[in-house]
């Protein structure tokens, strides 16, 4: 006779130490995608252009986001004199730590039983899972929108206001999309939006077993959609205006030193994992695999950032008028009809 | 109402896409350029004024320095010049004009590679950057064996060329000519095809071509806005005329018709090359002037007259014939000219350089009027300007 399996809410000290010991292990994990992030993007951009990447710090180069951090961190930190002091200091955080708490809610792995307690693989399984994601993104806007008008000068003022343009025009189609994505699972909770993905392929039992019902199935435009408003907001090329380096110099961050110039290069590499986390759990899955649960999120997760950075090798940027229209003239009226078709078809197979 | 205002943003000279050290004064009204103002002048060297108090010859590696890019169509103007002013045109010895075109064809890819380089990586694509490099660096590394320079060639000479081609440097040419194509092609897989390029180029920075011809733009910026004009088929020099090459020319005026333009001479220098390559007999490579030309080095050991020669080019120079001329070739960017005006003395009394970036130039604020920031950063990309030639 099995024992019956316990919820960790019947053991507080059991449930503080397994969500430290979480938080520690998704903390410590993105942040250390972060910093190989950026090793790996110059080394596959690198091969991309017949290059080598870093090859000097390290064996080929391995050490070199830890040399990265050891010369931003012990570089001057400049604030200029005209710039507003608490915005300015305070903006780099801002950006930073949405995109860290955007983890919490993304679950990487199934359950796992520790005695007779089931301890899930998340930080929190929150019931409305995908209005915080779609919230704590709203905020990562602010940060900027701050830095760039904190920052006192034009070229990061234009950075500034062209990313919160940006943004909000992408969130509403990523918001749309994602409602497409709830009517077919009847949940906001992001871990059991993955359950209903591993449910049989459309529904369909004779198909073989292994084909799960992930939704990049039955919602491959919402997928694409998603993506792109994802890279949008996350600034990455072809949509990286608010930064456009030939444009504005550095846009947002043109007047940022050191550890606070650090903190923005984080922000993106760490949204670059939120948006590939959560298009994961949303299309592909989540944890569902052929793998252990983490391994198999960890591998789409990669996959998605090799999209983003395979991108980034290969396509201009996009101005900021055809931006504006892409976003509100053609990505919002498909997301619209994507949710009317999703709708219909939803009733009528009822 | 609120009250708008418009924002006057100082682009450069130290900003990362504006080629060097051109200074704008945009006046923004939110990203709409409402006007663009140009200033130049922060790499004035002072080339013109400098060649008044040089010998003929000591100006050549003057010219190298202004469009440091094509440095060899720098030295071929001004040869051409002087050769014209002293009269000697008809003698050059057809090796040295061989290998004057096949250098100078070269470079023509050379700096449309830059260009293509640069252009692309201002409006994003930044692995282009990487591949044209890869290719220039061949170039320039032939650039090194012919010349011992990598950027300042000073290889021609009054009269034919400093020195003859190295050994095996013609199979190094030949294979970059041959394989050249096949370079292009992978630029525009990356490019031609791809949307994004193409939103971002089309209709951006458009000139007709009455207001082309106004402004005095020369070049594939010509050539882009549907005038067929090419120095080298309608006014040859240096034997252009047996060589079969076409011009391209496309209506559209703008960024992506002179996108496609340069595209098209890349491949059509590389097929000069070819032809260079196969007209290349040996011979010698100076013309038979002894008083304009240096003799060569077993002469000046040997003979007296070698000696004198060598010591009267050396210490004075030669003197022209009092007079003024013009010389105008197709450099990679337009009308290069050289204005030469000689008072009979060894020294030009008046040297004025047309350099072509400065002329197309011009164009921009008219270009750049009404469009948005990003499309100036893509203006100045398809001017191809090279800030030391601008300045002189």
């Amino acid at each position: 006779m099995t024992p019956e399996m316990l919820s960790l809410s019947n053991s507080p000290l059991l449930f503080v130490v397994a969500m430290i010991v979480k938080i520690l292990v998704v903390f410590g994990v993105t942040m250390g995608i972060v910093a190989y992030a950026t090793y790996a993007e110059r080394k596959i951009i690198g091969r991309m252009q017949t290059r080598l990447g870093p090859m000097e710090t390290g064996w080929y180069g391995l050490l070199q986001p830890i040399a990265d951090g050891i010369k931003l961190f012990f570089k001057e930190d400049i604030i200029p004199s005209e710039a507003s002091k608490l915005p300015f200091i305070l903006a780099p955080m801002m950006i930073l730590v949405p995109a860290l708490i955007t983890m919490a809610v993304v679950p990487f792995g199934g359950d796992i039983t520790i005695g007779q307690y089931i301890i899930p693989l998340q930080i929190t399984d929150l019931n409305i899972g995908i209005l915080f994601i779609l919230a704590m993104a709203g905020l990562g806007i602010y940060g900027i929108t701050l830095a760039g008008w904190a920052s006192n000068s034009k070229y990061s003022l234009i950075g500034g206001i062209r990313s919160a343009a940006q943004m909000v025009s992408y969130e509403l189609t990523a918001g749309l999309v994602i409602v497409a994505i709830f009517m077919m699972s009847e949940t906001l909770s992001l871990r059991g939006i993955v359950a209903a993905q591993m449910e049989p392929l459309w529904g369909a039992a004779s198909l073989p077993h292994w084909m799960h019902n992930w939704y990049i199935f039955s919602q491959p435009l919402a997928f694409v959609l998603f993506m792109f408003s994802g890279m949008a907001e996350v600034n990455r090329t072809p949509f990286d205006l608010p930064e456009a380096e030939t444009e504005l110099v550095s846009g947002f961050c043109t007047e940022y030193s050191s550890m606070k110039y650090a903190m923005f290069f984080m922000a993106e590499y760490a949204n670059m994992i939120v948006i590939a986390a959560i298009t994961s759990t949303l299309f592909l899955g989540g944890w569902d695999g052929p793998f252990y649960g983490p391994i198999n999120f960890l591998i789409k997760v990669f996959g998605f950032m090799f999209f983003f950075i395979w991108v980034r090798a290969t396509w201009p940027r996009v101005r900021y008028d055809q931006l504006m229209f892409m976003g509100w003239k053609i990505f919002l009226p498909l997301s619209l009809a994507n949710i009317v078709v999703t709708a219909v078809a939803i009733l009528a197979l009822q | 109402m609120a009250q708008t205002e418009t924002m006057t943003i100082n682009m450069g000279p130290q900003h990362p896409s504006t080629h060097g050290v051109l200074q704008l004064i945009l006046e923004l009204d939110g990203e709409t350029v409402v006007s663009a103002t140009p200033h130049i002048g922060f790499l004035h060297r002072g080339v013109e004024k400098l060649s008044e108090h040089r010998t003929y010859h000591q100006t050549i590696p003057l010219t190298d320095r202004l469009d440091y890019l094509a440095p060899m169509s720098n030295n071929l103007g001004y040869v051409l010049a002087v050769e014209k002013l002293l009269g000697i045109t008809d003698q050059i010895p057809e090796r040295a004009k061989v290998v004057r075109v096949l250098l100078t064809e070269l470079t023509r890819i050379k700096s449309h590679l830059v260009w293509l380089a640069t252009h692309a990586l201002d409006i994003g694509a930044m692995t282009v950057f990487i591949y044209c490099f890869r290719e220039r660096e061949a170039i320039i590394d032939i650039y090194e064996k012919i010349s011992g320079a990598r950027m300042t060639s000073n290889y021609f000479r009054v009269g034919g060329l400093s020195a003859d081609l190295p050994a095996g440097v013609t199979d190094d040419i030949r294979k970059f000519a041959e394989e050249m194509n096949s370079y292009v092609d992978e630029y525009e897989g990356l490019l031609t095809g791809n949307k994004i390029w193409q939103k971002r180029t089309q209709s951006v920075g458009k000139i007709s071509a009455e207001d082309a011809i106004d402004i005095g733009l020369t070049g594939p910026a010509l050539r882009g806005s549907g005038v067929d004009w090419d120095l080298r088929r309608d006014n040859p020099y240096s034997g252009y005329e047996d060589y079969d090459f076409e011009v391209p020319v496309r209506e559209e005026g703008d960024t992506f018709a002179r996108y496609q333009c340069r595209l098209i001479e890349m491949r059509e220098a590389a097929k000069i090359i070819l032809q260079a390559l196969d007209k290349l007999e040996e011979g010698p490579i100076l013309a038979d002037c002894p008083k304009v030309c240096l003799p060569p080095k077993q002469d000046v050991v040997n003979t007296i007259e070698g000696l004198i020669h060598q010591f009267k080019i050396i210490t004075e120079g030669f003197e022209a014939p009092e007079g003024e001329v013009y010389v105008g070739i197709e450099a990679p960017k337009g009308e290069l000219g050289y204005y030469l005006v000689s008072d009979g003395s060894a020294n030009p009394y008046r040297m004025k350089i047309r350099p072509p970036s400065f002329v197309n130039l011009q164009a921009l604020p008219q270009m750049v009027e009404g469009a948005l920031l990003a499309d100036v950063i893509a203006t100045i990309g398809t001017l191809d300007i090279v800030l030391g030639e601008i300045d002189r």
